[in-house]
């Protein structure tokens, strides 16, 4: 069930294990980004040279201070962004040269809100996500109906199938949209803090639902996340950056360092083993 | 829930057809000289069925060659402007967008002024001078547009307020500009520009420009039509949207490019009538729902129904002397759009 997760060491060029490699789903390889407001200016924003890998089934988990570039790294996987360096490979090709229609069919993003200008219902909210594979005048077929009700239905939201969107709780609604990125039917699953306005029961839903559709959907998951013990519990391997930069790549295990996270938080903490064999992170506050 | 099916679209389509159709009827019975209706409909039928080359009786003349070709303009200027409105509303993501509110419709309005003062000293053939105007209209348009969106955008997002008031801004300025140009007017211009500025649909049109108005309708509605499901999407944003799988840029360009012409060719034959962009669109998305891909073709044919019936008003209220039919759709359309402004809010 838990797979091996690498060390950045491992993408590395020439280090790859070829039999290894034809499970690799996911390749981040030393890719970096500058942004800048003009040409002439020095970079406001950066991220360095940053590398992993993941497999299918696997949850990769994305961790760092505001402004450590943990939604840009996202955004370039997505292929949204082109990166300065490197490259993103899945499956073997680069994700910022395919045609949105093709990227839209193999990677979903999640964002953190999803504005409505007019109301809608869930049901049609879902179909969205089919729009990526549907025809020229792009009538949605039965097939795309039966695929968008089992969506809903892998996230346990098929009661809300005829609710309106802007009257649904947060939970729900973040559930809705886990379900239109299932109806793009992906191979590749991004989610930017996706639990970042639930409370605690709606958070370890959200989660259990994705653990569970990665290891039966073979998806890969890439979640970036401020909840350092949540990640800690559901990911298989966690990349801690700090302003734009990779500090560690690997199980959560080896990533979650008390002094490690004290200096890039910037905040005392303790780091302890939980009941579940995966480490603790406990605030201390005023010391 | 029924989901939508061309099948539906079509049938919706039908219906909005039978009514228009309806509508022109007693648009062409009404006016300052009476025709019975049941007289006109027996005599159109015969027309259409090709069993008579004309109306039989003395008003064919008035009802033909007069009535019914202001009435298709209308039909043409109402649906350019409602399928214009909706694009807008849902490439700037705001319900209260339309030509009119946004400045566009003044853009063009000084587009045509400028090809209507250059024209003369440029010696054009008749036949290419009167597409000029057309031509500034649109560019106009098109520069309008995009001087709101830059002016509305905050932070690289689109604001709603910002945009509105950039709209507003732009328009009032236009409008000075207009002023100002008009001075350089005299006489029977001078009141023609006045009134073709309020809305106007009685003047009659070259021939070209006919040609030019169909086809100009025709290939940027479809155009715009083509990109129904892409606008659907964009209204949850445009980052959203392109992880949807909608190529967000060349949407953009082809929308807005689609929906200027279609501003441009409406205000450079009929002047800025304001507010059937911005209601027929809310009105139509009441009863049929906000999926572009029903709401575009409902639309086009709302907007044809509230034009043909403003203009029909225009000229008969006040008959023999005629509004312009700006005025009629203001009347109708500033408190409509307060209430909906109001609703917003609330």
């Amino acid at each position: 069930m838990s797979s091996t997760a690498r060390t950045s060491m491992s993408s590395l060029p020439g280090s790859v294990d070829p039999q290894r490699d034809k499970e690799v789903r996911l390749s981040v390889e030393q890719v970096s980004y500058a942004y800048s407001a003009s040409p002439s200016q020095a970079p406001l924003f950066t991220v360095e040279a940053t590398s992993f890998q993941a497999r299918p089934g696997e949850i990769v988990g994305i961790l760092g201070p505001n402004a450590s570039g943990k939604s840009t790294l996202l955004r370039l996987i997505a292929g949204a962004l082109a990166p300065l360096s490197g490259r993103v490979l899945l499956n073997g090709f680069p994700t910022h040269t395919l045609t949105p229609r093709i990227r839209a069919q193999r990677i979903a993003m999640v964002q953190q809100e999803s504005r409505l200008l007019f109301p809608a219902r869930a049901r049609e909210f879902v179909l969205q996500g089919r729009h990526a594979h549907s025809r020229a005048l792009r009538f949605e077929s039965p097939e795309d109906t039966v695929i968008a009700g089992n969506a809903l239905a892998q996230v346990g939201a098929e009661h809300l199938s005829d609710r309106w969107m802007d009257q649904i709780s947060g939970g729900e609604k973040q559930r809705v949209i886990l379900a239109r990125a299932l109806a793009q039917q992906p191979l590749l699953l991004l989610l930017d803090e996706p639990t970042l306005h639930l409370d605690i029961a709606a958070q370890v839903d959200l989660l259990d639902t994705l653990r569970k559709l990665a290891s039966q959907n073979r998806y890969t998951v890439v979640i970036v996340t401020h909840e350092l013990n949540l990640a800690a519990e559901y990911a298989d391997q966690v990349v801690l950056l700090q302003r734009g930069k990779s500090l560690r790549v690997g199980p959560p295990a080896s990533v979650y360092q008390r002094e490690l996270l004290e200096q890039v938080f910037q905040t005392p903490v303790t780091v302890e083993l939980g009941s579940s064999g995966r480490p603790r992170v406990n605030v201390l506050p005023g010391s | 829930m029924r989901p939508l099916t061309l099948r539906l679209v079509l049938l919706r389509c039908l219906t909005l057809a039978g009514v228009l159709v309806v509508v022109v009827i007693v648009a062409l019975k009404l006016g300052a000289v009476q025709v019975s209706l049941y007289g006109l409909t027996r005599d159109l039928l015969q027309v259409f069925l090709h069993h008579a080359s004309s109306l039989s009786s003395n008003y064919g003349m008035i009802v033909l060659d007069i009535r019914l070709p202001r009435i298709l303009l209308a039909i043409v200027v109402g649906a350019s402007l409602a399928v214009a409105g909706t694009s807008f509303q849902a490439l700037l993501r705001n319900p209260l967008a339309d030509p009119y509110v946004l400045g566009v419709s003044s853009g063009a309005a000084l587009g045509a002024i400028v090809a209507l003062i250059a024209e003369p000293r440029l010696a054009l053939p008749a036949s290419v001078a009167a597409l000029f105007t057309p031509l500034g209209a649109f560019l106009g348009a098109l520069a309008t547009i995009a001087a709101v969106y830059f002016l509305g955008r905050r932070e690289g997002q689109i604001d709603s307020g910002t945009l509105l008031l950039a709209g507003i801004i732009t328009a009032s300025f236009l409008s000075a500009v207009i002023m100002f140009l008009m001075t350089t007017l005299t006489g029977r211009d001078l009141r023609g520009t006045a009134f073709w500025l309020m809305g106007d649909l009685s003047s009659s049109l070259q021939p070209s420009l006919r040609w030019v108005l169909g086809v100009g309708f025709v290939i940027a509605s479809a155009t715009i039509y083509a990109s129904a499901a892409d606008l659907n999407l964009l209204l949850s944003g445009e980052k959203e949207a392109m992880h949807l799988g909608v190529d967000v840029p060349r949407v953009r360009l082809v929308v807005y490019v689609a929906a200027s012409v279609l501003t441009g060719l409406a205000v450079s034959v009929s002047g800025a009538i304001g507010y059937v962009g911005l209601l027929v669109p809310h009105v139509m998305r009441l009863l049929f729902g906000s999926d572009h891909r029903i709401l575009l073709p409902t639309a086009a044919f709302g907007g044809a129904i509230a034009v043909v019936i403003a203009d029909t008003l225009a000229r008969t209220v006040v008959a023999p002397a005629e509004l312009p039919v700006g005025a009629m759709t203001a009347m109708a359309g500033a408190p409509l759009f307060i209430y909906l402004l109001r609703r917003r809010m609330a």
